[in-house]
């Protein structure tokens, strides 16, 4: 036998509460009907301001919709309730219609309170409350700015929480905005008066005009009957303003409480117990509409504890209301801020740390127990970053410096104190750091997972640095292994994905996303997937939609530095060069004033190129004869040499025309990470080809392979593969050896750890690509010569492509302006980037410096 | 076409076919730098282009992608996280940044009329 539960509203708490019933009354005793107000379905009604910044409304709207669509819940929208009959319990809809309830829960929500001020019926006066009050006062702005050819003055009536959400609506639609406060400062309720004026100076910083302890009198019509003016209490004149918003507040919508006979606060709300229940045993309230322990509580959080807590004792349970945390964190306007437990000291003998930086624009506070220790509440201004970690500790103790916690997160100084299990996370689900090393116990290892099984950090996000960091280290204690997959768009590693596409033929990121991933990828799985179609296809890296694809040094076919300008490596195989090369590179880095830079692999680098003039330099290259490097791409590097039996006395081989043959063999191969080779003519080894991917010594009869050699963090001397083979075998081998660790290696997985990993080591290598025992050989040898056959210069193709060289301007809409923030010092007759240190001190070379004759 | 030009505080970047999806570009507006990206779903939104963890005005260059439900930005630098909706940097891979830099990115309405794209210069947050 069913019971019929009716929720009258539709607001966010109205869904949490469907949404834990749902989940939890698995035996479906309960049909819920909801009688929501407005026309849509719920939404995140604290994230309304994202509307501003290109979400969409239905980009808002709450949770897996699907739960509406479950049999056992009918959503009912535009559906107002306007009575409310105890006797027969029923209510009464504006259309008429009469819905019957076993059991009933008000969560009205409130409505935006608008203060007795005279002409606040004009039209151009707004309050913020719904999506309909933000779409409304988006199109009154637009109309009045296109009207009066200027922009639009607005105020906002009220400098709270609220009121600064509105203004940065307001200020983001380019209204010239002022904030009125009645209040000697702004967020009267969440910080003191040194946080507010920080705040206020912060504000005011970004163009909005901050008036407080300013009454306002009344909205002045203009000759148009519109807003006008809005006149303040002592001022000479009205400020001129074209748009008002009210945002003094809220107050409970309970107006069906009296007529039904249940109770109501004296400052509104309707009564209810610690268990959300009213006199009457059958009608609950939650949410901002509920009066609960003498207020009503206007922050989501409590809200939702308050749906779990009906929930569950329809269910049966003894859930009861803990207390409210009315800790929050908010980003207004662009400038954090945070308060949480305490935060206006009041415990008796409470000390304060207060540490205020005028310049960087902070104001952190901590408040204290009275011997120091334990950590009561707190505000931070400016730089919240310590939220995360600060209110979990409400109630710990601190450790020996306090003061250390207002040091910037990560500064290392920071105590590392052990959360006790009991210590709150994430306040919005009310989950403790008990419930989420629990969660990674029982089989969540990651944080989607963990997110999913404890719903911590799935309302504001506030925590989830936090989350991942408990998670992280309840992993590690556990010693589990953490999981292959790739990113949280791929579960497979890129081997599996390498046979996946292989075997699918798919060669476009939306298909193969589509089929094998989820999401729109992120900078790990999409480079690795274009690294996989340029292995298997040998087309440009810029081919189709795989520009998008790639990391910035691959799709500007140059190297990031760290001041975003990039470095240009020419190509110069097995390190041979032609003397009117020398001179061309020579020449172009005067002409573009570049750095210049001998490399380890035998070639030259050119540094501080900017975006738009690497076309202009690869034009000259190029015309020289000359070719990328590919020194930014995960693909073949170089190929060092030695001079070998041409001129060396010991020499007994011809190294550098093996080192030039294999470069321009394996020059663009796209692999798992950047391979390098080395070739030396005789057993003295000179050009260090055992510190390499491949390196091949020469012997008196032929060549000794050595494979998996690398230099870098963990170095390592490659080991032996073929001994004595001749020139031919040698480089079947090679091609064999390379392409089976391009199909096969980990993403950023270099030859040393790959073979290393490889079941049966390189042992079983060797039987793969020398005894060819899984029959893989005449495959690998023709993927090869594809790729040796299909090779064009990717920098000649790009400058014969009007289309890929567009992409090169430096700004879309100043395509040839360079970068207006970089700046040079001169450090032994070349340019490097300017520190910090230098660019405060004084003059610097700017973008164009002076050696620049072109560009 | 043109008319477009002439609502105030917008300024005009370009054509929207000039925006390659997923392929951000920078855009000059006064003295501030912008990023602007037109995502394959065919949103398009715009951030500022200094990553506040290298100083370098690169945001434009980064690999687009998603958290979650959340469209994101990678700083091609040092590869933090950002959300596109609201400038949030998400992952910060353990950094900090910059001194006198916050975590997050500005953002900046824009939207496409005409077939132009628009971006009002002052940052939404």
């Amino acid at each position: 036998m069913t019971e019929h539960v009716v929720v009258v509203g539709g607001g966010m708490v109205a869904h949490r509460f469907v949404e834990a019933l749902r989940a939890r009354d698995t035996a479906r005793a309960f049909t819920v009907t909801v009688l929501a107000e407005e026309d849509r379905a719920p939404y995140d009604r604290v994230a309304l301001s994202a509307f501003f910044s290109g979400t969409a409304p239905d980009d808002l709207a709450l949770g897996d919709p699907t739960l509406w669509s479950d049999g056992s819940v009918d959503l009912r929208l535009g559906s107002a309730v306007t009575a409310l009959d105890r006797g027969s319990r029923t209510v009464t809809t504006a259309g008429g219609e009469v819905v019957g309830y076993d059991h009933l829960v008000l969560a009205t929500g409130s409505y935006a309170w608008v203060p007795p001020l005279p002409g606040a019926d004009l039209p151009g006066v707004f309050v913020y409350r719904t999506v309909q009050d933000v779409v409304a006062l988006r199109d009154w702005v637009h109309a009045r700015a296109a009207e009066l050819d200027r922009p639009v003055r607005g105020a906002v009536v009220g400098g709270g929480l609220l009121g600064l959400e509105a203004a940065g609506a307001l200020h983001g639609l380019g209204a010239h905005t002022t904030v009125v406060e009645f209040a000697p400062r702004l967020m009267a309720l969440q910080v003191d008066e040194g946080g507010g004026a920080t705040l206020r100076r912060i504000v005011e910083g970004l163009g909005v005009t901050v008036r407080t302890g300013a009454a306002s009198e009344a909205v002045e019509a203009g000759p148009d009957g519109r807003v006008g003016g809005l006149r303040l209490t002592g001022d000479d004149a009205a400020l001129p303003v074209d748009v008002v918003v009210v945002a003094t507040g809220v107050r409970p919508r309970d107006e069906l409480a009296a007529p039904a006979g249940l109770a109501t606060g004296q400052r509104g709300g309707v009564l209810v117990d610690d268990h959300c229940r009213t006199a009457d045993e059958r009608v609950w309230a939650v949410g901002e509409v509920a009066n609960i322990q003498g207020r009503c509580l206007g922050l989501v959080a409590p809200g939702y504890s308050m749906a779990e807590i009906v929930a569950d004792r329809l269910l049966g349970g003894e859930a009861t209301f803990p207390g409210a945390d009315l800790s929050t964190k908010l980003k207004l306007l662009g400038v954090d801020v945070a308060s949480f437990g305490d935060a206006f000291g009041q415990a008796p003998g409470a000390l304060e740390i207060v540490h205020s930086d005028p310049v960087a624009g902070t104001y952190k506070k901590l408040v204290l127990s009275d011997d120091a220790r334990v950590l009561l509440g707190g505000i931070l201004v400016g730089d919240a970053s310590g939220y995360a970690a600060l209110r979990p500790m409400v109630g710990a103790e601190l450790g020996s410096d306090p003061a250390l916690w207002l040091l910037p997160e990560d500064a290392g100084a920071r105590p590392r104190t052990e959360l006790p299990d009991a210590a709150q996370v994430c306040s919005c689900n009310g989950v403790s750091a008990g419930e989420v090393r629990a969660s990674v116990a029982e089989g969540c290892h990651d944080l989607p997972a963990v997110k999913a099984c404890t719903r911590a950090g799935t309302s504001c996000g506030s925590c989830v640095p936090l989350v991942r960091k408990l998670m992280a280290v309840s992993l590690a204690e556990a010693g589990l292994a953490v999981s292959s997959a790739m990113c949280e768009h791929f579960a497979m590693a890129r081997a599996e994905l390498f046979n996946a596409v292989m075997v699918s033929g798919l060669r476009r990121w939306s298909e193969i996303v589509g089929r094998f991933g989820t999401g729109r990828g992120c900078d790990i799985c999409k480079p690795a997937v274009a690294s996989v179609l340029a292995s298997l296809y040998d087309e440009h890296v810029l081919a189709e939609d795989r520009a998008a694809l790639q990391d910035t040094n691959d799709r500007v076919m140059a190297n990031l530095q760290k001041d975003g300008t990039y470095s240009v490596v020419p190509r110069v195989p097995g390190g041979e060069i032609l003397p009117d090369q020398l001179l061309l590179i020579g020449q172009v880095a005067k002409d573009f004033g570049l750095y210049t830079k001998i490399t380890g692999g035998q070639r030259i680098d050119l540094f501080g190129a900017r975006l738009e003039q690497l076309p202009a330099i690869w034009q000259r290259l190029v015309d020289g004869g000359m070719e990328s490097g590919h020194a930014y791409g995960k693909a073949l590097r170089t190929v060092k040499s030695c001079v070998g039996s041409s001129w060396c006395r010991y020499g007994v081989q011809d190294s550098v025309g093996l080192a030039v043959m294999l470069e321009l063999r394996y020059r663009g191969l796209r692999s798992p990470h950047k391979i390098k080779l080395g070739v030396s003519g005789c057993a003295r080894e000179c050009a260090e080809a055992r510190g390499k991917d491949v390196g091949l010594i020469a012997t008196e009869n032929g060549w000794n392979v050595h494979v998996g050699g690398n230099g870098g963090f963990t170095p390592r001397h490659a080991e032996l593969l073929v001994e004595d083979v001749d020139t031919e075998t040698a480089v079947r081998v090679v091609d064999r050896y390379l392409m089976y660790y391009v199909r096969t290696a980990d993403r950023l997985q270099r030859t040393a750890v790959w073979q290393a990993d490889h079941e049966g080591g390189l042992e079983r290598i060797r039987e793969i690509v020398v005894d060819d025992v899984l029959g893989l050989g005449a495959d690998l040898d023709a993927q090869m010569a594809r790729h040796v056959e299909s090779y064009e210069d990717e920098w000649a193709a790009v400058l014969r492509d009007p289309e890929r060289l567009a992409q090169f301007a430096s700004f879309v809409n100043a395509p040839d302006t360079p970068d207006p923030t970089l700046a040079y010092v001169e450090e032994r007759g070349q340019r490097r980037p300017a520190t910090d240190a230098e660019r405060a001190a004084g003059p610097v070379l700017i973008a164009s410096t002076t050696l620049e004759v072109r560009s | 076409m043109t008319a477009v030009a002439a609502r105030p505080g917008l300024v005009d970047l370009c054509a929207l076919d000039r925006l390659v999806p997923d392929l951000g570009v920078a855009a000059l507006v006064g003295d501030e730098q912008v990023a602007v990206f037109r995502l394959a779903d065919g949103s398009v939104h715009a951030v500022g282009n200094l990553d506040p963890y290298s100083g370098a005005a690169v945001m434009s260059r980064g690999i687009t992608g998603s958290r979650g439900e959340v469209p994101t930005i990678a700083s091609p630098v040092y590869k933090q996280v950002f959300s596109l909706v609201d400038g949030q940097c998400l992952d910060a891979v353990g950094m900090d940044p910059r001194p006198g830099r916050g975590p997050d990115l500005p953002v900046y309405g824009v939207r496409v009329d005409h077939g132009r794209v628009l971006l009002d210069p002052r940052p939404v947050r």
